[in-house]
């Protein structure tokens, strides 16, 4: 034991001693922060104040545009030609044409700009015009103002799941899925990264011939499970520090941006809509699907998730999933003599890897979906494929069994992989097949 | 009990081949034992199972009067024919875990790395990385690293491959001091030069067997042709039964020099009365086989 420690504490400090451990470590939360604070910026924070002309032909539209802090308008009444060239002269960001038949002929609407129009502003105008066009064309109908009010419902929904116990909880499956993604992704690349670790690792000292030494003074069980722990150590304060400094970093990017900020976006977005719907999306403020609405109800519903238990579940699944793997690619690593000769090993290896990943992604959301239930049961497959269904919710007997499976098949396969290890880290040259490994397992001594 | 180690009857095998067929070796305390044999003949083999690498199939071996086992890694130094260290690590902190790995404490290590490293006046390279330095002084380092724990068995796997002769020297003079301290050496070469200068008995092992066994001098003696060399002037004839004269040649204009086999039971001074009878004797000499001439003559021996 004390043997496995001196090795762990080498391995660990070898690696986290590296800049490029340090370079990940920091880079990822701040690529995950940066994301988000973009996300805010995004939506709350736009650039500079657009100019836009409106040059109304139709002569309908007369104080129907109102500025607000994104957009000034103003009202030309210029040929196009001099209209346009204000748009030379930097004196308009952008030039909106609305059409005399713009009534009959809806598609009509030309908006010039200088150097691209946001997606946001020709929107806003293609909105407010087609409003308009609709209460007039509505009006002739003669349908009255009242019932259009009435007709104009918004449909949106949430997704209620019930549970067994009649237990009730919303659930926004949209941030569940991105969660999902983001973890199956995760548990992917870094079971396979640290694994990868492990191998290279081996083959170093296989080449380096340092083995021998070693293996005089420690078993080589004792140096193969040094090293897996040292390194999956390794990947553990990765993910602490990743979580930590995430945390810290997203809390900060987004209490740099002031809830009354935040507010006043939002208002900002009733001021652009007609009057007759403020009182109506007073009343409803949260369902109205603004983008504003949307981000906050997103991150609202991720603040739902469990996510201690899902970053409880990504630990214990990374430790023993990394663990699983991890003796595969240390036995493999004992069986070559360079990483060259490991192609031929790493097809049946990342095999279930690969399955377990797509089966996670691509049926993600899909609760009742028998493949999707059996991978994330089955060992080879669970690390990854549980990631995918936990933001769903996983009954805690199916994660009772998929965990139970794991580490029972985790204790075998380190049983295994170290009779290989031990026969292989002593074989030099020739490359070995399937079948000489295989009589390995049966070696004495 | 004498030998520090007693290797009884062991065999070991592999899928295809046996490796080690029924060797049983004593290695007495306190000497410098050569264990000779060609390639492939099984001397990793046996190094190996002495590590306790790998366990003999049949067979056992006793340390210092005990059963192998755990408790002597520590007690065994090794320095393997293929040398090897991190590469891209700092010289103190793995010569450091290497010596805790062998069950010494840091503090302890550290104490005794200071005294090597006074020693071979290397200081300076404490902090270097394994990879910046030249092989020969990895080499060094790697010396330091299988004597640094003061085992009681050394097994030198051709120690001095990789050293300039300045730094072979130095090596060994170490491996001497080493044994004057009471350490035991087991020194597995192909270089019978320096068999013939450091070792006390030697082991050949042949074809996975041990062929020849003993003091290194009472095998010269098993081995001696009772030929002598003679140079003198003046002309020989075989004057009685006690000796014949293989051949003769003529040197310089009044010498001559030939090759004498005294027949057994013969006293070397009635040889030499007999020959200072008939010639002006200018040197005596008595053919002793080189180490190289019996390593030679035994492994031959078993081919045919």
């Amino acid at each position: 034991m004390k043997n496995i420690l001196l090795i762990l504490r080498r391995e660990y400090l070898v690696r986290i001693k590296k800049k490029s451990f340090w370079v990940m470590t920091l880079l990822m939360p701040l690529l995950v922060s940066g994301f988000y604070a973009l996300l805010f910026w995004g939506v709350f924070n736009s650039r500079e104040v657009q100019r836009v002309s409106i040059l109304d032909e139709s002569g309908s539209f007369t104080q129907k545009f109102k500025d607000s802090e994104k957009v000034k308008f103003e009202y030309l009444n210029l040929p196009i030609d001099s209209a346009l060239s204000r748009l030379n002269q930097k004196r308009t960001d952008i030039v909106a044409v609305i059409p005399k038949d713009i009534i009959e002929e809806p598609s009509g609407l030309r908006i010039y700009t200088g150097k691209g129009v946001g997606f946001e502003i020709q929107g806003k105008i293609e909105r407010i015009i087609q409003n308009e066009i609709r209460n007039v064309k509505l009006s002739k109908a003669g349908i009255d103002q009242k019932v259009l009010e009435d007709a104009d419902v918004d449909v949106s929904s949430k997704v209620v799941v019930v549970s067994k116990e009649g237990e009730q909880k919303e659930q926004n499956t949209l941030a569940s899925t991105v969660l999902g993604f983001i973890t199956v992704i995760l548990m992917f690349s870094t079971v396979i990264g640290f694994g990868m670790q492990v191998m290279r690792g081996v083959i170093e000292e296989k080449t380096n011939r340092i083995i021998e030494v070693i293996i005089s003074s420690v078993k080589p069980f004792q140096l193969m499970m040094g090293k897996i722990l040292g390194v999956g150590l390794v990947g553990l304060t990765q993910f602490t520090l990743w979580i930590t400094l995430t945390f810290v970093l997203t809390t900060v990017s987004s209490s740099m941006l002031p809830s009354q900020q935040i507010a006043k976006a939002a208002q900002e977005q009733m001021s652009e809509m007609p009057q007759k719907d403020k009182d109506k999306i007073a009343k409803k403020m949260e369902q109205t699907p603004s983008d504003a609405g949307k981000v906050m109800a997103f991150i609202q519903s991720a603040k739902n998730l469990n996510i201690p238990l899902i970053i409880g579940c990504f630990l214990f699944y990374f430790l023993f999933g990394y663990l699983f793997y991890a003796s595969v690619y240390g036995a493999i690593g004992s069986a070559v003599d360079n990483e060259t000769d490991t192609q031929q090993f790493m097809f049946p290896i990342m095999l279930p890897l690969l399955a377990g990943y797509l089966i996670g992604l691509m049926t993600a959301g899909q609760t009742d979906n028998k493949l999707l239930f059996w991978a994330s049961i089955i060992p080879f497959t669970s690390p990854i494929t549980m990631m995918s269904r936990l933001p769903f919710g996983v009954e805690p007997w199916e994660l009772i069994l998929s965990m139970s499976l794991l580490v029972i098949s985790t204790f075998g396969m380190v049983w295994i992989a170290a009779k290989i290890y031990r026969v292989g880290i002593l074989m030099y040259g020739k490359k070995p097949t399937f079948k000489e490994i295989g009589k390995w397992l049966f070696y004495k001594g | 009990m004498n030998n520090i180690l007693e290797v009884h009857n062991v065999v070991k095998r592999y899928s295809q081949h046996t490796a080690l067929n029924d060797v049983s070796i004593n290695i007495p305390k306190g000497v410098i034992f050569g264990l000779l044999g060609p390639n492939g003949a099984g001397k990793t083999s046996l190094i190996r199972i002495i590590n306790q690498i790998t366990g003999p199939d049949e067979g056992h071996v006793l340390f210092d009067g005990q059963k192998l086992n755990q408790q002597h890694i520590k007690e065994i130094g090794y320095l393997p024919e293929e040398r090897g260290l991190y590469k891209k690590m700092k010289v103190g902190e793995q010569l450091l875990y290497l010596a805790q790995l062998k069950g010494l404490s840091e503090k302890q290590a550290l104490e005794k790395l200071k005294e090597w490293f006074i020693k071979f006046d290397i200081k300076t390279w404490w902090t270097k990385n394994v990879e910046d330095l030249s092989k020969g002084m990895q080499q060094k380092i790697q010396f330091v690293a299988t004597v640094l724990h003061e085992p009681q068995l050394i097994i030198l796997d051709e120690p001095f491959s990789g050293f300039d002769p300045i730094n072979a020297d130095l090596i060994k003079n170490e491996i001497l001091e080493l044994k004057e301290k009471g350490s035991t050496i087991i020194f597995s070469t192909h270089r019978m030069e320096s068999v013939e200068e450091l070792c006390d008995h030697i082991a050949l092992i042949n074809k996975s067997e041990k062929v020849l066994d003993g003091e290194k001098n009472e095998i010269k003696e098993r081995f001696k042709t009772n030929t002598y060399n003679i140079k003198y002037s003046g002309e020989l004839l075989t004057t009685s039964n006690d000796f014949e004269i293989i051949n003769t040649e003529k040197i310089e204009d009044n010498f001559s020099s030939s090759t004498i086999k005294l027949n057994s039971g013969t006293p070397v001074n009635q040889l030499i009365r007999q020959i200072i009878d008939q010639v002006e004797l200018r040197s005596f000499g008595e053919n002793i086989p080189s180490m190289n001439d019996i390593f030679k003559m035994v492994v031959n021996e078993t081919i045919d």
